[in-house]
């Protein structure tokens, strides 16, 4: 029982950053239709920034962590953001408009590129940084059982819930919002009325970049060390959340997120930590086998 | 859709600077943190360190050639106008590849007699041929049937691990165990293209990503079996119709050197695997080819340009996906045996998702269907980064780079030949 309980506090930690990096994907997947390959490696940059970040941070003497965090966080927003934008300027951007492979292919390059770029500019060794924040509450006692939960999984919770609140009022309530949904519904309708949907889709992909980011300094607070592969499982992780959910859905993304996570803690608890990632990639297939417009997303239907 | 709005207008040269400007701008913005900071480890304890000229040369760098892409933009808009009038020549395209395509297999049969004792040429070019007859095999799913496959590299493994464990364990030949290892190869296409039916475009591409990683995780847990990461070592290679290529040995077999009389040289087996593979790849190709000229063959092109057309013309649209994702993976198991057969060691180092990525990169590079396309685009990418040894590290960089940039420049790729092979004298008009 304390091990499940164990169990939910880590697996929602986990989907808590899974579901804020799916919603760039299904914020990508809804306005252009199609799937931002490079978007694990994003975050994957992201980490990297918060990690160059905290170790500026150290070096000039900041100790307040309310203060670190939110400079870091601020910081690997602003860059990561420019990360996004030209992704889309240079893998999508040209390609729009032509065969549906070719900007997945470029997408495919794009991620190996940046990679490889971390990899050669910051060094292929793993990247740890001296832990953030320490201790945690222990919430229960049972049968020689702790439940702990650190205060960096409690940020985490809570900075998501605050964003994901955040985010449903720009697209519920902003200007920008309208935008960016009436791009998703029918991009040519929507220019016609004037509004720049080049700049509309930039934006979004900004946006899930900043999202990314976000977890990105999540992920370096939490584990304490990353490396250059990190995108890709955590790509592929996330993209099965927004799929769970319904691509398309921003609440199904988050929901689908939490899941994933939920899933992967209790599937390496109690069967086996090896294949936790083979549950992952078998929950993606069998979703899509069964339920291929997701949990709460609206169902494709194809006309002639 | 922006062409509606863009009224044709020659930036000037301030709106030039600016724009070159704003780019530089966004590239220090990507610099800073990548470029201009670099975290190094030092004693435990990451420790700061700046490379602010770089930074600036690479700031620079993009400034520059945001105005010298824009000038040959305009040069080559210029050109473009004038050209469009003449007729796309499509048609005559098909005329040199294949005159080129029998010299080029001329070219590769005479090649290991002038380099028969550079052991790094025919290497090399064992190597160029293996992704030729994987690119050949994925032509099947991806360029002729249109089903997006990310994880081919899965298929490539079972071929692989088939052999392995067959030579290893129950001492079976090369040449017993291809046709079952194509055979395991298939029925691992089916498994996957039986859930994904009903998928299309990028949900399948994910799919496929995943069933990828699952064999390969697969082949990292499953120690018993597979050896886990540290693989099969010691797998039989090939014998020339019964003839070990070993050092002659008074009692044993006769050996390949022997039996022909010759002297002994470790050459003659890389020559052999050389030949094999060639042969196997132009078997792939001859086999593609005639599938092409089939019912089964224009099922696949037809369902690639309209799945629901396929359908109201009572197309079996599940038969035409299974066999295609059957034959793609049986296509690849064979490559998969050969290189198993070649390395003599296997692992699953050998068979990450950037392999699919590679191989996917030289079926859309070479331009998606086009047989030829394949041969050339396998021929860049392999060569490019083998031209690249000397600068190791920027190898996959420059691969991710050429991908990117090679889509923009023709997102049809290289031999842009998407045409069916059979239509109608009117469709030709709209295709090209």
């Amino acid at each position: 029982m304390a091990n499940a309980l164990q169990q939910l506090i880590n697996g929602l930690t986990l989907g808590a950053v899974y579901g804020l990096i799916a919603i760039g994907y299904t914020m990508v997947y809804g306005i252009i239709g199609m799937i931002n390959f490079a978007h694990g490696d994003i975050y994957m940059v992201s980490a990297f920034i918060a990690v160059t970040a905290f170790t500026i941070l150290a070096a000039a003497d900041i100790t307040s962590i309310p203060l670190a965090l939110t400079l870091v966080l601020l910081v690997s927003m602003l860059f990561t953001a420019a990360y996004g934008w030209s992704v889309e300027r240079i893998a999508y951007r040209p390609l729009r408009g032509s065969t549906r492979l070719a900007p997945l292919i470029s997408a495919i390059g794009m991620s190996i590129f940046l990679q490889n770029m971390v990899q050669v500019t910051q060094g292929a060794r793993v990247k740890p940084i001296p832990p953030v924040i320490e201790g945690g509450f222990d919430l229960w006692h049972a049968d020689g059982f702790t439940v702990h939960l650190a205060y960096s999984q409690l940020l985490i919770v809570v900075v998501t819930v605050a964003l994901m609140a955040g985010f449903t009022w720009l697209i519920t309530r902003t200007s920008f919002g309208r935008q960016q949904r009436a791009c998703e519904q029918d991009r040519t309708m929507t220019a016609l009325l004037g509004i720049d949907v080049d700049r509309t889709i930039s934006l979004t992909f900004m946006l899930g970049a900043v999202l990314a980011a976000v977890a990105g300094v999540m992920v370096t607070v939490y584990y304490g060390v990353i490396d250059f592969y990190i995108g890709f499982v955590a790509g592929i992780k996330a993209f099965t959340a927004a799929v769970l959910g319904g691509v398309g859905s921003l609440p199904g993304a988050m929901l689908g997120g939490l899941l994933i996570g939920l899933i992967e803690s209790f599937w390496a608890a109690y069967l086996s930590p090896e294949y936790k990632d083979v549950a992952t990639f078998a929950i993606l297939i069998l979703v899509l086998m069964f339920r291929p417009s997701g949990l709460l997303g609206r169902p494709e239907v194809e006309k002639v | 859709m922006t062409a509606v709005f863009n009224l044709e207008h020659a930036p000037t040269w301030p709106e030039r600077l600016k724009d070159a400007a704003w780019i530089a701008f966004v590239a220090l913005l990507l610099g800073i943190p990548m470029i201009g900071l670099v975290t190094v480890d030092e004693g435990g304890k990451l420790v700061l360190q700046t490379r602010w000229p770089l930074l600036a040369v690479f700031v620079a760098l993009s400034f520059a050639g945001r105005l010298l892409l824009a000038y040959l933009g305009d040069l080559w808009k210029r050109r473009r106008r004038t050209a469009e009038t003449a007729l796309p020549g499509v048609r005559a395209a098909r005329g040199w590849t294949g005159v080129l395509g029998w010299a080029m297999i001329g070219l590769a049969a005479a090649l290991p007699l002038a380099f028969g004792d550079n052991r790094y040429v025919i290497d090399t070019l064992t190597t160029v041929l293996i992704y030729v007859m994987l690119g050949w095999g994925l032509n099947v799913v991806v360029g002729l049937a249109g089903l997006l496959d990310l994880g081919y590299v899965a298929f490539y493994a079972v071929g692989a691990y088939t052999y392995a464990l067959l030579a290893t364990h129950f001492g079976w030949g090369f040449w017993e165990a291809l046709p079952v290892a194509g055979a395991a190869a298939a029925l691992f296409g089916i498994l996957l293209g039986w859930p994904t039916l009903r998928l299309r475009g990028d949900y399948l591409a994910i799919v496929t990503l995943g069933f990828g990683e699952i064999i390969r995780l697969v082949l990292v847990n499953w120690t018993d079996l597979t050896g886990g990461p540290n693989g099969i070592a010691s797998i039989p290679r090939p014998s020339f119709f019964g003839l070990p290529f070993k050092p002659p040995t008074d009692d044993g077999p006769a050996t390949f050197a022997q039996f022909f009389g010759l002297e002994y040289s470790p050459h003659h087996r890389l020559i052999f695997l050389y030949y094999l593979i060639l042969v196997l790849a132009l078997l792939t190709n001859l086999f593609v080819l005639r599938l092409r000229k089939l019912p089964i063959g224009r099922a696949w092109e037809a369902m690639r340009e309209d799945e629901i057309a396929c359908k109201a013309l009572g197309i079996n649209v599940t038969n035409v996906k299974l066999s295609a994702f059957a034959l793609g993976a049986m296509l690849g198991g064979l490559a998969g045996v050969f290189f198993a057969a070649r390395q003599g060691f296997i692992s699953p180092e050998s068979f990450v998702f950037t392999e699919s990525a590679i191989i996917l990169a030289i079926v859309v590079l070479g331009g998606m269907g086009s047989q030829f396309g394949v041969v050339l685009a396998a021929l860049v990418l392999v060569l490019l980064p083998e031209l690249g040894r000397n600068f190791a590290e920027y190898r996959m960089l420059l691969f991710g780079a050429a991908m990117i940039l090679i889509m923009i420049w023709k997102p049809g790729g290289l031999l842009a030949h998407r045409a069916p092979t059979l239509r109608a004298p009117v469709a030709a008009k709209e295709t090209a």
